[in-house]
């Protein structure tokens, strides 16, 4: 009761259905190419039309290669979704980021990065990060293709609503200690369910100490704990990042804003169904090593004896084994948990002046053409360049491997990405998720190392 | 695709492994169709683990054991975790199956299921251990699912467990009737609603 996730849900509810889920209103919906066709097939179908296209923004990025993207898309399967979205968006009167407009990228970068996704906000998307827009302090979801389709024809969605859980990091996090660290801690020690069935706040002066890239990072990983959605309550960071945003309210009415979004805290007497208290100084720099997001250790540990034997034959790994020194094959930075300005800073930090380690491939991917442009005018391209990275262009790249960037059967990849699931990464491939500095640390040496003893 | 599900008897396929991530239930891959085609999506359900790389069915994975066959899945707790892809309980209706019991879903292949027309019929863990035995030791053992009554029978020892269904959702799946059908009347609640909101975002 009188949570932060309470006050927006109750706000948008716009009844109660007897006997079942409430009816919520829903402030934005984002669409991407994957699973938005049959919903706007099913529109069709039924003879309607979006009931309020301007709160509708779509744009690619599923598919999208990483590469030549001013060049048609080679895969004709892939060009046919991209090229699906965009009609659909045109008959329909929706706003598209296509590629190569200066406003596309991942959803999940590009939503908060253009103030399209503001605090008090409900967001929703065919897409089970959008957990991520909940940084803001809005209530973000994931949902099916038949929810996209329901937001279109009646901007509303039937949802039960889910139980709330706080989730308190206290305290100063350890050196190369980073919110995908915390995140990590945070699915190793509740596991991948659980947070199901809640929707996580999450709180703290560590959780407070995190800039907007920290939280959007946080946020978007509580998916992987099962809870539907995670936030942050918004504060003096959240409005500095949204200030002169593109679609952030400007002046008098950015003023207003703030003012209600200061009242978007938990009250003192709020009442959770469920807390979790941790202390920061616990968490070290983490890697999975199994197949579940929830599989992971502290990069210097060692594998738990009792570890899933599916997991670990799949991914060639002993119980009671290290994974310091074990050679990498490819290096993954990107997708929309760490595809950001900070994630690249960091990256580019450790690796300045060293050289990318020789059997190493790296994919480094910003999340969106705003981080490009920024990567480039802070010079961070050119450090890269010096260290023997290449920058690619936009898109979840080898996150999910829709595009044509696949990892091998077989081969090791440490990846900033968020899933380590089976074939994840492409049939056979093995992931070991970690943070951009654990990331930046196997590049560079070749093999898993400890960011901290470099 | 809308159906009505009202009553479900059938013998059972037994997947006793937790955390069925929707990946597995189906790759990235074959998300790039543009169309609902179920029979698709069904063709390819499970893939990685019902084929092996050449592309030959692996006879170990219990969807290519001829003893195994149904309409109702038996999975392991946390079924469906990950990516919110309907497209998995697409798969899992192309395929044939109208129900999935296992101890604990994950919530968004829930909703999906449902939006679906496959059952998701959550049983104690206890009972979802015996099933799945029953079932091991007697294939042709079958389980019969009551909608109305909101039940789950082992028809083979007669144990029974009562379900959750909430009952907008009920009416829904004994009708077939999807949440859009319902969301398009309510559209005098929708204005009346965007014109009292107190903060316009």
């Amino acid at each position: 009761m009188n949570t932060l996730f309470d006050k927006i849900w109750d706000a948008h509810v716009v009844q109660h259905v007897e006997g079942g889920p409430d009816q919520l209103y829903i402030d934005r919906l984002y669409c991407h190419e994957v699973t938005s066709p049959q919903a706007f097939d099913g529109l069709r179908a039924r003879g309607l039309r979006p009931l309020r296209p301007e709160r509708i923004f779509c744009m690619p990025d599923h598919n999208t290669p990483t590469h030549d993207q001013d060049k048609p898309i080679a895969d004709p399967v892939s060009k046919a979704q991209v090229d699906a979205l965009a009609r659909n968006a045109a008959e329909f009167g929706l706003t598209h980021f296509g590629m190569m407009d200066p406003r596309n990228g991942i959803i999940h970068v590009v939503g908060p990065e253009r103030g399209l996704s503001l605090p008090g906000m409900t967001i929703v998307c065919g897409d089970s990060h959008t957990s991520t827009h909940g940084a803001v302090g809005a209530v973000a979801f994931g949902v099916g293709t038949s929810e996209v389709e329901m937001v279109l024809a009646s901007q509303c969605i039937l949802q039960p609503k889910p139980r709330t859980m706080r989730i308190r990091i206290e305290g100063t996090p350890g050196p190369c200690v980073t919110a995908k660290d915390l995140a990590l801690y945070l699915m190793q020690q509740l596991t991948t369910s659980g947070a199901t069935g809640y929707f996580v706040e999450y709180a703290g002066s560590a959780v407070r100490g995190l800039t907007m890239e920290g939280r959007l990072t946080l946020c978007n990983l509580s998916i992987e704990m099962g809870a539907r959605g995670g936030m942050v309550a918004p504060d003096e960071v959240t409005f500095a990042y949204l200030k002169d945003k593109e679609y952030a309210p400007r002046g008098e009415a950015w003023d207003r804003a703030v003012a209600y979004w200061r009242t978007l805290r938990s009250g003192d007497d709020a009442v959770f169904d469920r807390e979790y208290c941790f202390d920061a100084a616990d968490i070290a720099p983490m890697i999975t090593y199994g197949t579940n997001p929830g599989m992971g250790m502290p990069v210097d540990g060692t594998i738990p004896p009792e570890a899933s034997s599916k997991a670990l034959q799949y991914m060639g790994f002993q119980p009671g084994e290290q994974l310091l020194g074990k050679p990498v094959d490819y290096v993954f930075l990107g997708a929309c948990t760490n595809g950001r300005i900070e994630d690249f800073r960091r990256f580019a930090a450790l690796v300045k002046g060293r050289r990318k380690a020789a059997g190493v491939t790296a994919w480094l991917v910003p999340g969106s053409w705003e981080v490009h442009r920024r990567i480039v005018a802070e010079g961070i391209d050119r450090i890269l360049a010096d260290a023997g990275f290449e920058l690619r262009q936009p898109g979840c790249s080898a996150c999910l491997a829709m595009n044509d960037d696949k990892i091998p059967a077989g081969k090791y990849c440490v990846s900033t990405g968020n899933r380590n699931f089976e074939g994840r990464q492409g049939p056979g491939a093995r992931t070991l998720l970690a943070s951009p500095l654990v990331a930046a640390a196997a590049a560079v040496t070749g093999v898993i190392t400890d960011p901290r003893t470099l | 695709m809308k159906r009505k599900l009202d009553l479900i008897e059938s013998t059972c396929v037994p997947l006793p492994l937790e955390n069925v991530d929707t990946d597995q239930i189906i790759p990235a891959r074959f998300l790039k169709a543009t169309t609902r085609d179920e029979a698709f999506f069904g063709e390819n359900l499970f893939r990685d683990w019902r084929y092996r790389a050449d592309g030959t069915p692996n006879p170990s994975f219990v969807l290519n054991d001829p003893r195994y066959g149904g309409e109702i899945l038996l999975a392991g707790r946390n079924f469906g975790s990950g990516s919110s892809r309907e497209h998995a309980a697409w798969a899992l209706a192309g395929y044939g199956f109208k129900a999935v019991i296992s101890s604990f879903f994950a919530d968004i292949h829930k909703n999906n299921e449902l939006n679906s027309f496959v059952l998701p019929v959550v049983v104690s863990e206890d009972f979802l251990a015996e099933l799945f035995a029953t079932v091991q030791a007697n294939p042709s053992a079958r389980v019969r699912i009551d909608v109305e009554a909101q039940t789950v029978t082992s028809l083979a020892t007669g144990r029974s467990e009562s379900f959750e269904l909430n009952a907008y959702k009920k009416y829904c799946l004994l009708n077939a009737l999807d949440d859009i059908d319902y969301l398009v009347l309510q559209q005098d609640k929708i204005n009346a609603y965007e014109k009292t909101r107190q903060h316009e975002l």
